[in-house]
């Protein structure tokens, strides 16, 4: 039971982690001043999220330790003294112990498909914050009330964006399609429960048709086409990645990798 | 020492009114609204504080800043615990917080908060000349909670502290 509930708070911290990570790479490279501190901004926002999942997710692991000896749940990240805390897991597990799905670990490309793959993650955030905040765990409930209304901003932001660029110039407008037939593959599998997901009380199938209105509705504005019958790609939530996360992990990793337990 | 709840209670709340924002140097911890409780558990004072954005890398700070300000003023066993919910909202700043914002330059919030899924519509008055035809230049600013104004008038350009 616990372990599901493990497994599922990791989930979240990993999605929100990634993805901060990948828009922390615009930090000083941003096109322009307040759309580099917007991207980092929102990167800041989502680390923040990350963080409080961690530190619930650390809290029931090192609960479920104590409870059951041996019987711990995998994966542990365990840290100085085998304790678990928000930092081991983030920095002391591999790449197949993520759970993250894989649309926010593919690169960020040009400003346009990092702004696309932000409109696809927010407006599934949004959707699932919404329902997670009325849910039966009150922790994951509180986290989700708060992060709500950050990713409110995300989902205009990136909302406002995609219009901007899609319906700008025929260059951003070109770039935009690319984009979509970048990261179109990876959007099926937010919909599709993984084992850990079952039973919290947010169906992710149920979030799909909203999840499309919204995109129709921002896409049409931008004048971009919906694509029809694409393979969807599947398995970051059983941690199995696309080549991409191994590089992101092999940075955000380096220094505990390389001199343990290192502090600030 | 066991400290008497009701004396210290108060005298709590005062040494709390002398801690500072590390971002925002003129707001103090309670005109923030981010002190939820303070509670007295024997010889121990336990402060109750609340995030304000789940990221804001000043929390660490100034939970650090109470924690120092506490045992200056003789309470050395202290404890800083943070809740998540009722999540924070600009309707807690008050209305002090809010005059002194406009003096340090800082629009302060507009609205009540609740009303975030739209862009706020009206026009955010200026702190040096009042005007009201200013103009938004990002939705996002120097810190999570502010965003970035142009006044048409003066052509200052001016921090905005966002509703929440």
């Amino acid at each position: 039971m616990n372990n599901l509930l493990i497994d599922y708070t990791l989930h979240l911290a990993d999605n929100a982690l990634i993805i901060a990570q990948r828009n922390a790479e615009w930090c000083g490279h941003g096109p322009i001043l307040e759309q580099d501190i917007a991207i980092t901004n929102i990167s800041l926002d989502l680390l923040g999220q990350s963080r409080n999942f961690y530190q619930y997710a650390a809290t029931l692991i090192n609960q479920t330790k104590i409870a059951g000896g041996s019987k711990a749940p995998s994966p542990l990240g365990e840290g100085v003294g085998g304790e678990v805390t928000e930092d081991s897991l983030a920095y002391l597990r591999t790449e197949r112990e993520f759970k993250n799905c894989l649309l926010v670990e593919q690169p960020n490309g040009d400003w346009g498909q990092t702004i696309l793959r932000q409109f696809f993650f927010s407006a599934y955030q949004y959707l699932l914050y919404e329902k997670l905040q009325l849910g039966k765990d009150e922790q994951l409930a509180a986290i989700a009330a708060k992060a709500l209304k950050e990713v409110t901003y995300h989902l205009r932001w990136s909302s406002e964006w995609v219009v901007r660029l899609g319906e700008g110039t025929e260059e951003s407008h070109s770039r935009m399609l690319k984009a979509i037939d970048e990261l179109w593959r990876y959007t099926g599998e937010l919909f599709i429960a993984a084992d850990f997901e079952k039973g919290q009380g947010v169906e992710v199938s149920l979030l799909k048709d909203s999840w499309i209105k919204k995109v129709a509705d921002v896409f049409e504005e931008a004048t971009l086409p919906i694509p029809e019958k694409v393979f969807m790609q599947t398995g970051g939530k059983n941690g199995i990645h696309t080549e991409h996360l191994g590089f992101i992990l092999t940075e955000l990793q380096y220094l505990q990798r390389a001199y343990p337990n290192s502090t600030w | 020492m066991v400290i008497e709840p009701k004396i210290a209670s108060q005298k709590i709340w005062q040494i709390l009114e002398t801690v500072c924002d590390p971002e925002v140097p003129v707001l103090t911890v309670t005109d923030l609204g981010i002190i939820r409780d303070v509670k007295i558990n024997g010889d121990e004072v336990e402060v109750i504080i609340t995030p304000t954005y789940t990221g804001c890398p000043a929390m660490d700070m100034i939970a650090m800043n109470i924690k120092l300000a506490l045992i200056e003023n003789g309470y050395p066993n202290t404890k800083i615990s943070s809740v998540l919910s009722p999540a924070w909202t600009t309707d807690w700043m008050s209305e002090e917080g809010k005059r002194k914002l406009k003096e340090y330059g800082i629009a302060p919030p507009q609205q009540e908060s609740g009303r975030f899924k739209r862009r706020e519509s009206l026009n955010v008055p200026c702190p040096q000349c009042n005007s009201t035809n200013t103009r938004l230049i990002s939705e996002f600013g120097s810190t999570a909670c502010k965003s970035l104004y142009q006044c048409n008038d003066c052509k200052e350009p001016f921090d905005y502290f966002k509703c929440h």
